[in-house]
Formats: C-alpha cells, sequence, structure tokens
C-alpha cells in the first residue's frame, strides 16, 4: 500500500540537495507574456487590424507562450511546474467553452469594470473532447520536472454559473464531477501523477463544503493511488470548512494564508492536520517580491502545522494579476528559502513544532 | 379588477458597449470607480447609456421606467460612496455574491449631496419615470459609521439624508426603496422600530408612490410586521427566493393594498414566460384569499446588473408582456 510520503516522494528531484524535502510548487496561472494577449484579441477579432491570425497561428503563439513560462518556471528552481496556463482564458469560462451543456451569453460584472463571462447550463452537461490533456502533454513533453495540473473542481464550475436546468445546484455539481473524474481519468492516461482541484467558490459559500466532498468523491473514484490529488481553496474563513475538509479524498490542501499574515493558522493547529499541507508563503496580491529570510519565516509557520515530509510549498494563489517579473522573483525567492529551510532541517537547526506535538499525543 | 403594472428594481448592467468605453476610459482598479468626480467624457459614456437603457425599456413597454443606477459602481452603496463626508476603504463582499464594493465609511454629518437627482434629471421628460433609492437600513448595514456613534443615531441620519436625497428629484410616478439587508440582516427588536421610522421618514419625503421591497428571501415575520408600520404604498415579496414564507407573512400579517411580485428571477438567465409568470400572478392572488389588490407590480425580484446584456433585455420584454394580464385567465375574486 502506498502511503502520503511515497505519493509525495516521486516529486523530488534525483538531484535534490538535502535530506529534507520540501515540495515547491505552484498554485497554476501567470501572468501571459503581453503579446500573447494581443494575438490572442487579434485571433479573437476584438483589435482592428490588418493582419490575419488564424487558429493554427492562435495554436503556434500559445505553444510558444506555453514552452516560454514552463521553461521559466524550471529556471525557478520549482520541483513542480505548470505551464502558467497559457492557454486558459478564465477559470470558469475556459471550461465553459468545452464542456456540452454550458453556453456563454456574455459578461457580467463582479466588481468596478472587472466581468466574466459567466456561462449559462441550459441542459445535460456531457463529456465531448479532452479538456486539458493536449495543454498537459505539450508541458510535459517540454518541460524537464514533473508537472501539475490544476482543473477548476465541479463546485466552482457550477456555482460560478446560471443553473438554467431543472436540476438542484447540488445534482449539477456532482454531474460535472463525474466529467472531471473522466478528463483526470484521460490525464492519468496519458501520464499525469498531480492533480489540482481549484475549488475557490468553496470560500463564498463555506456551508456548502458536503456538497464539495460529495464531488470529490465522485473524482477520485477510480483514480489510481500513485495519482497525486490536491484541492486549492482561497480568501475565505477557514474555520468554517475545516475540520471537516479533512475528510475529502485527497492527499493536499493548497491555501492562502500569507495575505491574512497566518491570523488563521489556528485553525489549522487547533484540530491536527492530517493530510499533507501546500502552505501559501508568497502573496499573489502585492507586487513586490518578498525577501527570503521572510519567505523562511512563513514556511516555518507551516511546520507549526506539519511536519517537513507533509508539508508543499507554493504562493497564495495563482500569480497571473502580478508583473511577470514579480512572479518570477517571487517563485525564485520561494525556492530558495525552501531549499535554506531544507539545509536547516537537516542540521537539526530548525524546531519542527508540529512533530513536538504529535510525538506528545 | 386588478391594475397590473410592469416595473424593475432597477440596477441595470450597462450595455456591453458602454463596459468596454468605462473601463478603457476609467480603468480596473479600486480607485478608478465613481466618485462623483467624473470627467465629462466618462459623463458623456453614462448619458448616452442611460438613454439606450430607457429606450430599450419604452421598446419593451415597461410601464414605469428607471434611469438605470448604471453609474452605481457599489451597488447600493453608491449614494454614500460618493459621499464627501465618506471614505471608501476596501473592496468586501456583496452580501453572498461574487460582487464587490468598496467599503463606505462615514466620517462626517450625511448632508444631501444631489447625487441621484442629478442623474433623474438628465433623464428628461419620460412618463411613469420610477426612482431607485438604497433603502435606509441596508445602507446602514453596508456602511461603517464613525460619525454617529450608536445604531439608531445612524439609521435616523441616513433616513434624514435620503430624504433630503429625495426632496431634490424631479418630479417621479414612484420610488422604489431596495432593502435586500432586511432579509440577509434583520434588525435586531430594538433596532426594527427604529428602521420603520427611518423608513417613515423617508416616504414622507415625497409624494409619489413607495414601494419597500425586500430580497434574497422572505423577511421575518417580526420584520415584516414592522415594516408595515411604516407609511409605503407597497411591500415587495422576492417570490423567486423564498415564495411560500412570503406568502405566510402576506396572510398572517395582511400587507398594503398594493403590492410588488417579484416574480422574474434577476440572478438566472433562465428567461421566464410571459405565461409562468401569468401563473405566478394567478398563484399569489389565489393563495391570499383574505387581501384583494388594487394594484400589482411585477417586477424581478433582484437588480438585474447580474445579467448578460442580451438576457437583461429579455427580462425586459417578459415583464412588460406580462402586464397584459387579463381577469379571464386570473383568479376570479
Amino acid at each position: 500500500m502506498l502511503t502520503m510520503t511515497d505519493v509525495r516522494e516521486q516529486f523530488r528531484p534525483a538531484d535534490h540537495p538535502h535530506d529534507h524535502f520540501l515540495l515547491t510548487t505552484v498554485v497554476g496561472s501567470y501572468p501571459k507574456p503581453k503579446w500573447t494577449d494581443r494575438v490572442r484579441d487579434i485571433h479573437d477579432g476584438e483589435i482592428d487590424c490588418d493582419a490575419s491570425f488564424d487558429e493554427d497561428h492562435w495554436q503556434e503563439a500559445a505553444d510558444d507562450a506555453a514552452r516560454l513560462i514552463t521553461h521559466e518556471h524550471e529556471r525557478s528552481g520549482l520541483d513542480v511546474i505548470v505551464d502558467g496556463e497559457m492557454r486558459r482564458t478564465e477559470m470558469v469560462e475556459y471550461f465553459a467553452h468545452r464542456i456540452d451543456g454550458y453556453e456563454l451569453n456574455g459578461p457580467v460584472k463582479v466588481w468596478g469594470h472587472n466581468y466574466f463571462d459567466k456561462p449559462s447550463i441550459t441542459d445535460t452537461v456531457e463529456y465531448d473532447e479532452p479538456w486539458l490533456v493536449d495543454e498537459f502533454e505539450f508541458t510535459d513533453d517540454v518541460a524537464d520536472r514533473p508537472v501539475k495540473v490544476p482543473i477548476t473542481g465541479p463546485y466552482t464550475l457550477t456555482n460560478w454559473a446560471f443553473n438554467e436546468t431543472d436540476r438542484t445546484d447540488e445534482a449539477l455539481a456532482t454531474d460535472v464531477a463525474a466529467l472531471v473524474n473522466e478528463e483526470i481519468e484521460q490525464l492519468v492516461e496519458a501520464g499525469a501523477r498531480y492533480i489540482q482541484i481549484d475549488e475557490p467558490a468553496l470560500a463564498t459559500t463555506p456551508n456548502d463544503h458536503t456538497i464539495v466532498g460529495e464531488c470529490l468523491e465522485v473524482i477520485a473514484d477510480g483514480i489510481p493511488a500513485d495519482v497525486r490529488l490536491g484541492l486549492h481553496v482561497c480568501y475565505g474563513d477557514y474555520s468554517r470548512i475545516y475540520p471537516e475538509i479533512l475528510e475529502y479524498p485527497v492527499h493536499e490542501y493548497d491555501l492562502e494564508l500569507a495575505n491574512g499574515d497566518y491570523e488563521q493558522l489556528s485553525v489549522f493547529t487547533e484540530h491536527e492536520f492530517t493530510k499533507d499541507l501546500a502552505l501559501g508563503v508568497v502573496d499573489a496580491h502585492t507586487a513586490s517580491v518578498e525577501p527570503v529570510s521572510q519567505i523562511k519565516a512563513n514556511i516555518e509557520k507551516g511546520l507549526e502545522v506539519v511536519p517537513p515530509e507533509r508539508l508543499t510549498i507554493s504562493p497564495d494563489c495563482g500569480l497571473k494579476l502580478l508583473p511577470r517579473d514579480v512572479a518570477y522573483g517571487k517563485m525564485e525567492n520561494m525556492v530558495k528559502a525552501a531549499r535554506e529551510v531544507e539545509a536547516e532541517l537537516d542540521a537539526g537547526t530548525i524546531d519542527v513544532p508540529a512533530r513536538t506535538i504529535q510525538a506528545d499525543d | 379588477m386588478v391594475n397590473v403594472v410592469a416595473s424593475t428594481p432597477g440596477l441595470f448592467p450597462l450595455p456591453d458597449w458602454a463596459k468596454s468605453e468605462l473601463a478603457d476610459l476609467k480603468g480596473h482598479q479600486k480607485s478608478d470607480l465613481i466618485d462623483g468626480s467624473e470627467s465629462d467624457d466618462v459623463t458623456a459614456v453614462y448619458d448616452r447609456a442611460r438613454s439606450a437603457v430607457i429606450e430599450r425599456q419604452k421598446e419593451a413597454g415597461l410601464d414605469r421606467i428607471v434611469e438605470g443606477q448604471l453609474r452605481w459602481d457599489d451597488m447600493l452603496a453608491h449614494p454614500l460612496c460618493v459621499h464627501d463626508n465618506v471614505e471608501t476603504r476596501g473592496i468586501i463582499r456583496y452580501y453572498d455574491n461574487n460582487n464587490f464594493y468598496r467599503e463606505p465609511v462615514v466620517t462626517g454629518p450625511l448632508k444631501p449631496s444631489g447625487d441621484m437627482a442629478r442623474d433623474l434629471n438628465r433623464v428628461g421628460g419620460v412618463s411613469g419615470l420610477q426612482a431607485v433609492i438604497p433603502g435606509p437600513y441596508s445602507l446602514f448595514d453596508l456602511a461603517t459609521d464613525e460619525q454617529y456613534g450608536d445604531p439608531s443615531a445612524f439609521i435616523a441620519a441616513i433616513g434624514e439624508f435620503l430624504a433630503g436625497e429625495i426632496a431634490e428629484f424631479p418630479s417621479v410616478e414612484m420610488i422604489v426603496l431596495l432593502e435586500p439587508s432586511l432579509v440577509e440582516s434583520p434588525p435586531d427588536d430594538s433596532l426594527a422600530p427604529r428602521v420603520s421610522e427611518a423608513i417613515d421618514t423617508v416616504a414622507s419625503a415625497t409624494d409619489a408612490s413607495v414601494i419597500c421591497q425586500p430580497y434574497f428571501g422572505a423577511l421575518d415575520e417580526k420584520v415584516h410586521a414592522h415594516l408595515l408600520d411604516a407609511d409605503i404604498d407597497a411591500v415587495g415579496y422576492d417570490f423567486i427566493t423564498d415564495h411560500e414564507q412570503s406568502l405566510y407573512n402576506i396572510n398572517e400579517y395582511g400587507t398594503k393594498s398594493e403590492i410588488a411580485i417579484g416574480v422574474v428571477d434577476g440572478q438566472n438567465t433562465r428567461v421566464e414566460e410571459v405565461s409562468t409568470i401569468h401563473e405566478r400572478i394567478d398563484w399569489v392572488r389565489e393563495n391570499t384569499p383574505a387581501a384583494s389588490f388594487e394594484t400589482i407590480y411585477v417586477t424581478a425580484n433582484t437588480g438585474l446588473f447580474y445579467l448578460p446584456e442580451s438576457r437583461f433585455e429579455a427580462k425586459l420584454d417578459v415583464l412588460a408582456a406580462a402586464s397584459e394580464y387579463e381577469e379571464v385567465h386570473a383568479y376570479n375574486d
């Protein structure tokens, strides 16, 4: 039987310099090069321009961007990388275009002049063609490091859409969960070993944590035991969903805590954190790069919750709203900080409060 | 013989062209939101957008025409967010919606600013003009007080503020007070009478009909009873979110001689059939045997900015068509 540690150890690089291994990764999205956005706008006919960009041109541009950002992630030293979601527009919209039963009717307001194309679910949701398999295969091919695949979760895909069907919101979320399960099976077939389900909507409607749990049961059904499943939830009151979420069939919880300066850390120390923690150690909404010393202090906050073999190091959330140099700087400093903490753990010069607490139990 | 009048609670989405033009002119950040001192270029876009939504309502055939509240970047918090004695702070969640507004912090006396009147004055002559304003309790609930010191004084001051704003309005047929906070975070027993007084203060400032429309569910029965104490012409009920409790409140406590019924879903793109709206009107009438309404305002349960433009327009069309309600179709009282 595979242990939690085995599922994590498969991502330890062969040349990893320390005995301790704090897996470093990112949540997913990354600032797109300006030319990528421009090419997409021209291709979509949103900019008046003499140049004509057909589908092949757009695909070539997207490949170039994905290759570039994948390598940028590797250069920062991350252990597990993504392509920065270069091919994706928005986290609900992208999938709504690919799932039968969804329809897009135009932008709606989020705040000020920030809008998104909130889709309507008008018919039975069905799986048509793969959503992310091409994206994964391309990234996996150009990357030397293991690749993580972020997927917007079924609860968010339905909660952030209009439900025009006669199905209840809960039933609809479960329907979409079955499609996510099918997609993950295809990704696993293609070689993916690290899947992250993004459920930001859970933070806004915490009372629905049981629905998210039911969806995750559907998602995890039949997925091989060596495939690492994570759940990302951000910007909410974690005390309303924890410790209940520990029951979910995932290995890891990716949480945003740096933005709130770890005010919510006590939520996770009051009740033993029995799974892996992917701790946000840099803020995705401040446009300055945290120094290594500060990130190390943040990593040590994580050691109050879990021991190092269960701690993953990650930003709070996707980095796509930051200037690209700042996003890169955050990843680079995050990796440096993790490697320094690992060395100090090897040398025994850092305390691991989580281990002490568990040993006392 | 019942008079069915087609109306909306306002809070419209901007036309798509205006979304882009204003995003380009104003920007996307917190500091770019409307503060009451926008440039002539920005004002010109809002004027064109306002004219467009007014024309669209006329085309649909609505009986009550709103200016659309298109400038209200902060939704119902708008009249405070543009006020000189109010500071706007962080972006916070708007009820449990996936929408955000700037937290208005009242730091000085709330003198009327004339902001809402200016928008209504720019409409020009339109028959059936309906003003839409936030109810005093929702403004109270969305804002933070650093001026008045206690909740009773603050709600009273907001009532006076809104009454002062209304005094500057051009002639309007009707004023709708939107009060979702009465449902979402109802006042406690000690504050509820003060809320009713504040609504009274607002309603007394006009000769026009006044409707108070809570939404996102039904009122707690005590809050409903207090609301009926206010001198308003009708209460609006959200029959989309909670029809059973809405009905219970009406049957248990009565209501005014006119009623507004939110029977079109302002937060879902599914467009109701006119026949469905008629069935809902019938249902309300059949199930309120003690009441006999002179006028029924058929409306959406919430503001309509949640919808993409095409569906918003479709909802205007069905609401207008639903006012062609024939008695033969209806419950025979």
